[in-house]
């Protein structure tokens, strides 16, 4: 039975799945960028400017680190979380309960694994680059350009991805998308706040800051600060590593736990 | 497949698609076993949806387009794909008009188009008719004929009558997740509704009477609307009550064999 009459074998996570998928993707993209854009870039360079320019005029350093270029670079953080968690979250619940995109997306040639992966992967490529932003905004207020600023965009991809499927997770989880409002001020808000984005974790007591050390976000944050400022160092690796196992066990999750209502 | 809502018919495409599980049993689709090779499966298949999900803010042209990559049809033919498709729901003039601005028959052309992009083996069609109005039924009657004609397989679901008479070399009765019997229309309504029908109109207590003979005498017979019809007609010799005489359709066999009465 199994001697089919196949144009050829097809495999799991095939680019062309994944291509047509993320097309889909850039052609909706083509018609939103300007709402899209807007919202991911202009939250975070309010902190910048609000924290920067009024918390850095009571406060100009900490340690030998302008007050300015620590909050922008912090804030890179803040831009890629609300550019990727946001979208993994209200795209996937908008086009799987209310648009059924995903229902013609998987009657095609694309399993649950390509649909999921592809999804994530394109928030999180624009999530990364709109990571650049509050840099961008900062150099302008006198953050220095540095060569490593070139690794930011990456590293907001990663991170990216983790939160996009953490979104993702969010969705097939949750029963009405009133339901996200859990989310997002019991774990999304406390999390940007609490990742040495506007102040330094090691000012937290103990206890709190053993838990900030769990927040992918703070990794992001100290990595993004790190390659930035010229201060790597092994600890880095650190960081790198948390935010890889952070983006692919979100990934797999979201995969087990969107497929599981995907599929009847 | 014919059937009263909640048959089951809906469930079968799914499964077909393997966008549903069986629970029991095996499922191959033209050579694929599911949901193993449901991949390949889906390539040779279109599927056109009962719920029309297209995207609103897409232009046909651009959601022809998306799901040609998606069909994996090569870049060099992917623009004559679309225009082929574009021709056959006959939306050429409204190829960069976005969904939600076509109206419902259009979005359901647009659908069967989106289906035929990549030239299928088979095609799923998932009561493509349901909601629309008789001129708008009429044309896709004449699209999925046409289909039939090219050769294309369809596997078609409905629970219009009609539609079935008029469309399909087989008809699979379901009722309650079961085909319950299978042949051409005129098998159907042979074997389970005769070649006759009578038809008896009157009063309501007149009709209850006709109908508890009709049970005594073991003569096949429903109710029809303002009527008793009288199955096999042809049989009854001379014994029979006045009415109207006509030949039996399939709506009678599908009444006599699911007990239900549907549109």
């Amino acid at each position: 039975m199994s001697t089919a009459p196949g144009p050829r074998r097809m495999h799991r996570l095939e680019p062309a799945a994944l291509a047509g998928v993320m097309t889909r993707d850039v052609v909706l993209f083509r018609r939103y960028w300007k709402a899209t854009t807007f919202s991911s870039i202009v939250q975070p360079v309010i902190y910048l400017l609000a924290f920067g320019l009024g918390f850095g005029s009571i406060l100009k350093h900490f340690g030998h680190v302008k007050y300015i270029e620590y909050v922008a670079t912090g804030v890179v953080a803040t831009a890629v979380l609300f550019s990727s968690a946001f979208p993994g979250m209200f795209n996937t619940f908008i086009r799987w309960q209310f648009q059924r995109t995903y229902d013609a997306l998987l009657a095609a040639p694309v399993d649950v694994e390509e649909l999921i992966t592809a999804e994530i992967l394109w928030i999180s490529i624009r999530a990364g680059v709109y990571g650049l932003a509050p840099l961008i905004v900062g150099i302008a207020f006198g953050l220095p350009p540095a060569l490593g600023m070139l690794l930011v965009p990456f590293i907001g991809f990663v991170t990216g991805f983790g939160f996009a499927a953490f979104g993702v997770v969010v969705a097939a989880v949750a029963k009405t998308i009133d339901n996200f409002n859990y989310v997002t001020s019991a774990v999304l808000t406390p999390m940007f706040l609490v990742a040495g984005t506007f102040f330094p974790i090691s000012t937290l007591p103990p206890t709190l800051r053993a838990i900030a050390h769990f927040n992918p976000l703070y990794h992001c944050v100290a990595l993004v600060r790190d390659v930035s400022l010229g201060t790597i160092a092994p600890v880095d690796l650190v960081h790198t590593a948390v935010l890889t196992v952070f983006a692919i066990a979100m990934w797999r999750l979201a995969i087990w736990r969107l497929g599981k209502r995907l599929i009847d | 497949m014919l059937g009263p809502n909640g048959a089951g018919k809906s469930t079968t495409m799914r499964l077909l698609t393997a966008q549903a599980l069986a629970d029991e049993g095996t499922i191959d689709v033209l050579g694929y076993r599911l949901p193993r090779e449901s991949k390949q499966a889906r390539m040779s298949m279109g599927v056109v949806p009962q719920q029309d999900n297209l995207d609103i803010e897409l232009t046909c042209r651009q959601i022809l387009g998306v799901f040609a990559r998606l069909y994996r049809v090569p870049r060099s033919e992917r623009q004559a794909a679309v225009a082929r498709a574009l021709a056959i729901a006959n939306l050429e003039p409204r190829a960069d008009t976005i969904v939600r601005e076509l109206s419902g028959g259009m979005r359901r052309r647009l659908l069967v188009a989106r289906g035929l992009i990549h030239e299928p083996q088979l095609v799923l069609l998932d009561e493509p008719t349901v909601g629309l109005d008789p001129q708008v039924r009429q044309e896709l009657w004449s699209l999925i004929d046409g289909l039939r004609i090219e050769g294309v397989t369809v596997l078609m679901s409905t629970h219009y009558i009609e539609e079935a008479e008029r469309l399909a070399d087989t008809v699979a009765v379901m009722s309650a997740g079961r085909i319950i019997a299978q042949g051409t229309p005129a098998e159907l309504v042979g074997a389970h509704a005769g070649s006759e029908v009578l038809e008896v109109y009157g009063p309501p207590a007149e009709l209850a009477e006709l109908e508890s003979l009709a049970t005594r005498r073991g003569w096949r017979h429903r109710r029809s609307g303002p009527a008793v019809a009288l199955l096999g007609a042809e049989e009854l010799d001379g014994e029979a009550p006045d009415g109207v005489r006509r030949p039996a359709n399939l709506e009678d066999a599908f009444v006599a064999l699911t007990g239900q009465e549907i549109e």
